[in-house]
């Protein structure tokens, strides 16, 4: 019998050792359970930033983040006969109410969702009052983008959900769905800076995903970075202006300061309210936006294409000055015959033809530019000419980006070689085929952006900068100090400012401006398919520029009248503060150019 | 030094049960423990209060225990034994089923499970029994009648549905082999079960030839040991025969609750969110605990109640996830020096009769402890009784407190008893 109580004994201790070993063996030989346990009991929360402010030069906020509020449910804690109150103060129906809730069911009964998506200031200001009396219903808050002006549109952009597409591509692997994203404007291209970083919070869940509170007290959240913040160049008083001068016309208006690239003012006809793309409607206004004939999202400075028409032949007089092609005071007698024009025929030094905008005149000149006379072959010697005519014309800026910091910037035209080449055969075309170029019109395609850079270059006498919108991110200054030269001699602008300031500068003329010397030269750009298109560029004052300016108003006639109407109250309000001209002022507003008496 | 030795009550046992009832409602106060930290101090909505009241009832249990004679138990030990069978018999007409199980009375709201009063009657009728006069009949042939006993409330509770508890009296054969029983039997017993867990986990084709081989073997060595050899072919043959039953009783006799749960044992990770769920469950919380634990109230698994039952079946998750290896350990060698001290008293009786009713108390509980925590860290499947003194319920706390101080009252007295 003793051994089998010893026996006893030992099996209760061998038991206990086995199940001591065991224990052993999944409590400290394997550490696959403790993560296991963080996975069931850990959730991790993303935190989002919000985004970087924006103001304009002056310090006035145009851009920030505006908190809205959702309406939130918990199915399990509903009382579902007591949803009378929930359904006054939302302005529901039954069905409305039933529909919701079941949404929300059918994703969880024991986790919040979203009820009612962004609660109006009225209707949250309510809520506050009776959250009490709501089981099963919160309130949470969250931001979207805020805009201190209805304007702005094309230069801000707006802020969507990070598609699947943009989650495929993104190589830096930052964003997960979700996340927002600039999708246009500077939200997109300064997205890096604007977006902050994403914070973490680490949160305990229980079985059913229960928020249990945070994990040990936080240690390991990290709390989100908001974006930086950014300085536009963009004057904020000049901006809402010229928006108001393009109401109801469809065109472009852009001004930059040549003294350093930053762009004042840059207008798209027609634009539309970028709080529409903000929150709660985003994807109803998105389609209305879109399919909207005048194409309000088209950020026409940039992406409109019109010919340059006779602004080009400030450029067209540049390049036959530095090519030795005619001097500045040398008389050429057109007899109107060669070119349609407005200009009468008679003796014209460069001044006046630039004043007068005499086609003729430039006709002859371009003609002297392409056929330089260094080859017997018309057409080698076209070619020549042409090839070195197109170099300088690249220099301006035409035919390429500016490389502006907004997306889809457009390059214009200017037709190469092979372009006319295709057209007529190698060696079968000369200055009698591409005369229209002469006078800006023909292949020719510019950007107003372009246009208003050819101003910003005419002030500079010869350079410009990278026309940027942005000034600072966060601390930093950003540097566009460098300049791009035009290999032009700088005595060889004055005679054609001289033109441009006579055009426009002339007491009792509609564009003056007491007291203010400045320069610029207008267009009636053809438009085969309607009403031709006016157009302006110039700048102001004529020594020390302050501001360059580039107007396009479709089917609005001549030059003339719209744009150089509204470009020269734009002059005046950037530089004076106030427009002294009502009538003018009125007779932009007003829009009707076509019954405007000829000069 | 006689009279000084008259109901002397075994001062350890008391602080063993004192401690394991204190670490046990300690544990429930954890598993319940409400994270946001407005857990009432006193509310009956928390079974760590309910379990408070709990032990205030098996305190007065005690007290009624050391008022009744010791002379009762020995006296009506096959009435107490009989009145138990009559009611696991009226449960099976008159029960409530709650989960495929039969085995409750309800009268209003109070809840009466005869079988866990039938442990402590069964133990009870079988110390009668083995220690009353042999009339005629030869000891083995007692042992073998003996078995009935327990054999009888088993088999009751098997019909009410409850396969765990029915196994706790399958520990009672413990105590046939302290008084006798030869250890073949033990052994064929032991071998029996080892076998049909091995069935559980291989295929039992692969086991068949296995039995196959190990046959072939002992041919070879014991081929000139006619006796082993004979030995040999019955063990084959049950061994085969056995394979095959449990495969039978595995698919047509077990209730499809009682199949998952074995099976569950086998792979837990087959069904993360079925009946392997709370398998799964409980060693990842008992895992996650590591060598020191997450510390008291700290176990996130049990907190946010990953693991199901975890006050009652599952009580041993909290102890390992927030007291970690050294706890688990330490609580598992208070039991066993409990078990030991058990053990202690019951060879110093005098009567046969306190004895074997020692073991009994022995055998029951220590059943309940190793297969609990076996099932807790996936050793065994899990079938649902309690760890003594630490899951929350009042059936179980009072039915081992009984067990316990009936055994302690008896001791207390040692000195009157006769030696039968």
């Amino acid at each position: 019998m003793k051994s089998r109580i010893l026996g006893i004994k030992f099996f209760v201790i061998i038991t206990i050792s086995v199940l001591s070993i065991r224990l052993f063996s999944i409590q400290i030989m394997d550490t696959d359970y403790q993560e296991i346990a963080n996975r069931n009991v850990i959730q991790k929360g993303i935190e989002y930033p919000y985004r970087g402010l924006v103001f304009d030069r002056n310090g006035k906020l145009l851009l920030y983040n505006d908190p809205v509020f959702d309406l939130m449910i918990t199915p399990k804690n509903v009382d579902l006969s007591d949803s009378l109150l929930i359904k006054k103060l939302l302005f529901i129906t039954q069905r409305e109410f039933d529909q919701a809730y079941l949404k929300a069911r059918s994703f969880s009964r024991h986790l919040p969702s979203i009820f009612y998506k962004q609660l109006s200031n009225e209707k949250f200001a309510a809520f506050q009052d009776r959250m009490r009396d709501l089981e099963g219903f919160n309130i949470n808050s969250r931001t979207t983008r805020g805009y201190a002006e209805i304007g702005l549109a094309n230069i801000l952009g707006y802020v969507g959900e990070v598609t699947q597409n943009q989650l495929n591509r993104d190589t830096t692997g930052y964003y997960k769905s979700g996340d927002n994203i600039g999708i246009t404007g500077i939200e997109k291209t300064y997205e890096k800076s604007i977006r902050g970083l994403r914070g973490v919070k680490y949160r305990n869940v229980d079985v059913q995903g229960i928020n249990m509170g945070s994990f040990e007290n936080g240690a390991y959240d990290t709390l989100p970075q908001p974006g930086q913040n950014l300085v536009l160049t963009i004057d904020g008083a000049l901006q809402k202006y010229a928006e108001r001068l393009m109401e109801g016309k469809i065109g472009s208006l852009v001004a930059i300061d040549p003294s350093s690239g930053e762009i004042l003012a840059l207008v798209s006809a027609p634009s539309y309210d970028p709080s529409l793309l903000s929150g709660r409607g985003f994807s109803q206004n998105f389609v209305t936006i879109q399919r909207d004939s005048l194409k309000p999202l088209f950020n026409r400075p940039l992406q409109a294409m019109y010919p340059p028409g006779s602004m080009f032949k400030t450029i067209q007089a540049l390049i036959a000055l530095e090519q030795d092609q005619v001097q500045a005071d040398e008389i050429i007698t057109v007899n109107g015959k060669l070119i349609g024009d407005h200009a009468p025929p008679g003796k014209y030094d460069m001044e006046r033809a630039i004043t007068k905008s005499s086609n003729n005149y430039f006709f002859k000149v371009f003609r002297r530019v392409i056929q330089q006379g260094e080859h017997l072959s018309p057409f080698i010697d076209s070619r020549m000419g042409y090839n070195k005519w197109r170099d300088y014309v690249l220099q301006f800026g035409f035919g390429k980006i500016l490389d502006i910091d907004l997306p889809n910037e457009k390059a214009g035209f200017v037709p190469s070689l092979e372009f006319y080449d295709k057209i007529y055969g190698k060696e079968r075309w000369k200055f009698s085929n591409i005369y229209s170029l002469s006078i800006g019109q023909g292949e020719l395609l510019v950007t107003p952006l372009q246009m208003a850079n050819l101003g910003v270059i005419l002030a500079n006498r010869g350079y410009y900068f990278t026309p940027h919108l942005v000034r600072k991110v966060g601390a930093e200054s950003l540097d566009f100090s460098q300049k791009s030269f035009i290999e032009i001699d700088t005595g060889h602008f004055e005679s054609i400012l001289e033109g441009m300031q006579a055009l426009v500068s002339v007491p009792g003329s509609r564009a003056y401006i007491p007291d203010l010397v400045f320069c610029g030269k207008t267009s009636t750009v053809e438009n085969p398919q309607g009403l031709d298109h006016s157009g302006f560029m110039g700048f102001a004052p004529r020594n020390n520029p302050k501001i360059a300016i580039a107007v396009y108003v479709e089917n609005a006639g001549w030059g003339a009248r719209a744009a150089l109407s509204t470009a020269s109250l734009a002059i005046e309000k950037y530089l004076n503060g106030s427009v002294k001209k009502k009538w003018l002022e009125n007779y932009v507003l007003k829009g009707d150019f076509q019954d405007a008496k000829p000069e | 030094m006689r009279s000084q030795n008259r109901y002397q009550i075994d001062t350890l046992s008391v602080v063993y049960f004192l401690s394991l009832v204190m670490l046990g409602w300690i544990n429930i106060y954890a598993a319940d423990y409400d994270l946001d930290g407005n857990t009432p101090f006193f509310d009956l909505n928390q079974s760590s209060t309910r379990q408070l009241i709990w032990i205030g009832a098996s305190f007065l249990l005690i007290a009624v225990i050391f008022i009744l004679d010791y002379r009762f138990y020995d006296s009506f030990g096959y009435v107490i034994w009989g009145v138990s069978v009559f009611f696991l018999l009226a449960v099976l007409f008159f029960g409530k089923e709650v989960a495929g199980s039969t085995s409750w009375f309800e009268i209003g709201f109070i809840k009466i499970q005869p079988s866990e009063f039938a442990k402590i009657a069964t133990a009870i009728g079988l110390a009668k029994y083995l220690s009353s006069q042999n009339v005629g009949v030869s000891y083995k042939y007692k042992l073998g009648i003996s078995a009935f006993l327990f054999s009888i409330p088993m088999g009751l509770i098997i019909m009410q549905g409850d396969l765990g508890t029915a196994m706790v009296f399958g520990s009672l054969i413990l105590v046939l082999f302290r008084e006798g029983l030869s250890a073949k039997l033990l052994f064929f017993s032991f071998y029996a079960v080892l076998l049909f867990l091995l069935t559980l986990l291989i295929d039992q084709w692969i086991l068949l030839f296995m039995v196959l081989a190990l046959f072939l073997i002992g041919l070879g060595l014991f081929i000139k040991n006619r006796k082993a050899l004979i030995f040999i072919f019955w063990l084959s043959i049950l061994s085969c025969g056995l394979i095959k039953s449990v495969d039978f009783v595995l698919n047509q006799v077990l209730k499809e609750h009682q199949q998952l749960r074995v099976m569950s044992l086998i792979n837990p990770n087959a069904d993360p969110l079925g009946i392997g769920w709370n398998v799964m469950q409980s060693k990842i919380a008992i895992g996650s605990g590591g060598f020191m634990g997450k510390g008291f109230l700290k176990g996130t698994q049990t907190k946010f109640d990953f693991v199901p039952a975890q006050t009652t079946d599952f009580i041993f998750c909290t102890v390992g996830e927030e007291q970690g290896w050294l706890g688990a350990t330490l609580i598992m060698i208070l039991f066993g020096a409990f078990f030991l001290r058990l053990l202690t008293i019951a060879e110093r009786q005098k009567s046969r009769f306190v004895r074997i009713y020692g073991y009994s108390v022995v055998s029951i509980m220590f059943f309940h402890f190793a297969i609990n925590i076996a099932m807790t860290i996936g050793l065994f499947p899990v079938i649902g009784i309690p760890l003594p003194f630490f899951s929350y319920g009042g059936s179980s706390l009072l039915t081992f407190t009984m067990l316990l101080f009936i055994l302690l009252k008896l001791d207390s007295q040692r000195m009157e008893q006769l030696e039968h």
